[in-house]
């Protein structure tokens, strides 16, 4: 488990962080010695806590608190929305073919992440940690079909993937109020490269179904879905740091390999924008 | 007799990371009394250096500052341009037109990173690492998959463990936008190799969700057998 790497990062910035957690260290030996006779699933709830107790919600500072509930609130709605894919009824339309079958246990595999990033992040944060909404507009405001009507599986791919790409941006445009926080950095960063593993077979699972489409971003909103614009807006850039990407010292690297090989942050108010249209504020 | 096994039971003891800290922690509180405690620890630090052998050749890592991050993610990417270069170059048995296309691009996006990080770090650059490949069968497709898999994690463990050694949030962003690049390209391998696999276990813990960390002397001893060139690490959690 990560959270001895975890631990350790913390202390580099917080030389002070196992008497945080317990003045006693055969106390933080009890806990683990506790984390082995609990069942598995009660684990993440224990470990957020444990961080939670850690920092108390008045130590936990407000800027790093806030970056929590904004990563909470998204992993919600994706929670729910692969939830909802996996429904006997209601749920995607998973073609009864060999791909379709493969496709649904990942859709199973990346559910059960989210819902994982879910509750680890409700344990960081504690008793105020923002809940789920009791229903979303998974038309975006009919900025898409309905992803889960029969006959709709191409869109579900469509939005599963706009999801995704928006989940990696998102954690990438908070990693810099993160800066200097060790362990939840850490931890924000391997959630972000998980989102984009997702992104990544969500992509190539599209392409599996017979949709031109890369693992990785190539120009701007390559998804094919013209109202998913805002998701990808600023992904064709092909400079970095002022450096020109393109031809960069000679080499043969063009337009579209240079937009591809760096995926591009969102700020938190355009993340905002795009998932108010999904019902969330 | 009793004096041995007395001992043999502290050492364990002392094995737990909690109690090795604490250990510490009450070795600064006895000596931490002032000057002369922090004497004593300079003290303790240099006879440590003198006992390393000497630093001859090879590239150096100095994480004093960012650069030092920076220059390890290059030293990275040098070997991974380097072994996506050999891979287009030289394809595998039989291989598809479209997983051709891929490594094709995959090779533009590490050689995109690799002059990136040359041109941002300048004259602070580390020297080009000499590759040793050997153990790699290029003609062979589970071989290059196998190898391109092991990378694409490593990268993604590296960046995801280095972030919080990084003070500015510029290049901390710049380690971000790269990060999950490698991560799709280490999504897209494991397909290759077995369906599903994406974010297995191998890589993702299932109880949080979150994908693998490692410290650069982990990530270094890993990469170690694909380079010639020595890299040295100095002021690492400095």
């Amino acid at each position: 488990m990560n959270i001895v790497d975890i631990l350790e990062e913390i202390e580099k910035v917080d030389g002070e962080v196992y008497e945080r957690f317990s003045p006693r260290r055969t106390a933080m030996k009890q806990f683990f010695n506790i984390g082995k006779k609990v069942s598995l699933a009660a684990v993440p709830l224990a470990l957020g806590s444990m961080f939670n107790k850690a920092y108390g919600q008045s130590t936990l500072p407000a800027s790093v608190k806030a970056v929590l509930q904004f990563a909470l609130t998204l992993e919600h709605f994706e929670a729910a929305f692969y939830t909802q894919a996996l429904k006997a009824s209601g749920g995607a339309d998973f073609p009864s073919t060999a791909q379709g079958i493969s496709d649904k246990t990942a859709i199973g595999i990346i559910s059960g992440h989210e819902t994982s990033h879910v509750n680890f992040l409700k344990g960081v944060i504690g008793a105020d940690a923002v809940t789920a909404r009791a229903s979303y507009d998974w038309t975006a405001s009919g900025a898409f079909p309905n992803p889960f009507a029969t006959g709709n599986y191409g869109i579900f791919l469509a939005v599963a993937q706009a999801l995704e790409d928006t989940g990696v941006r998102a954690y990438k445009g908070q990693a810099p109020a993160l800066v200097g926080q060790g362990g939840v950095l850490t931890a924000a960063l391997n959630i972000h490269s998980v989102e984009a593993r997702h992104a990544a077979k969500i992509r190539y699972m599209r392409a599996q179904n017979g949709f031109a489409i890369k693992p990785w971003i190539t120009g701007g909103n390559d998804s094919g879905v013209p109202n998913a614009a805002a998701v990808y807006a600023g992904e064709e850039i092909t400079t970095q740091a002022t450096i020109s990407i393109v031809g960069i010292n000679g080499t043969a690297v063009n337009a579209a390999a240079a937009s591809e090989s760096f995926d591009e942050p969102l700020t938190t108010q355009q993340v905002l924008d795009i998932v108010k249209l999904f019902g969330i504020s | 007799m009793k004096n041995l096994q007395e001992e043999k039971e502290m050492l364990q003891e002392e094995s737990s990371i909690f109690n090795a800290r604490l250990q510490r922690r009450s070795f600064l509180q006895y000596a931490g009394a002032g000057a002369a405690g922090i004497a004593l620890i300079a003290a303790g630090c240099k006879k440590d250096r003198n006992m390393d052998p000497p630093v001859t050749g090879g590239v150096t890592l100095d994480f004093k500052d960012d650069f030092g991050v920076l220059n390890y993610a290059y030293a990275l990417e040098q070997l991974e341009a380097a072994f996506y270069i050999q891979v287009a170059a030289t394809p595998y048995a039989n291989i598809s037109a479209a997983e051709l296309a891929y490594f094709k691009d995959i090779q533009f996006h590490e050689i995109a990173h690799r002059e990136f990080f040359k041109n941002a770090l300048g004259a602070a650059a580390i020297g080009g690492l000499e590759v040793d490949f050997s153990k790699i069968n290029f003609a062979d497709r589970t071989s290059v998959l196998g190898t391109a898999k092991a990378f694409e994690d490593l990268g993604v463990s590296a960046y995801n463990g280095a972030g919080s050694l990084l003070k500015s949030t510029v290049y901390l962003t710049l380690a971000g936008k790269i990060v999950s690049v490698e991560a799709r390209h280490a999504a897209y391998i494991r397909e290759l190799i077995s369906p599903n696999s994406f974010s297995n276990v191998e890589v993702v813990d299932m109880v949080n969700g979150l994908d693998k960390s490692r410290n650069p002397m982990e990530v270094l001893n890993i990469a170690a057998g694909f380079v010639k060139t020595k890299i040295n690490v100095i002021n690492l959690n400095a």
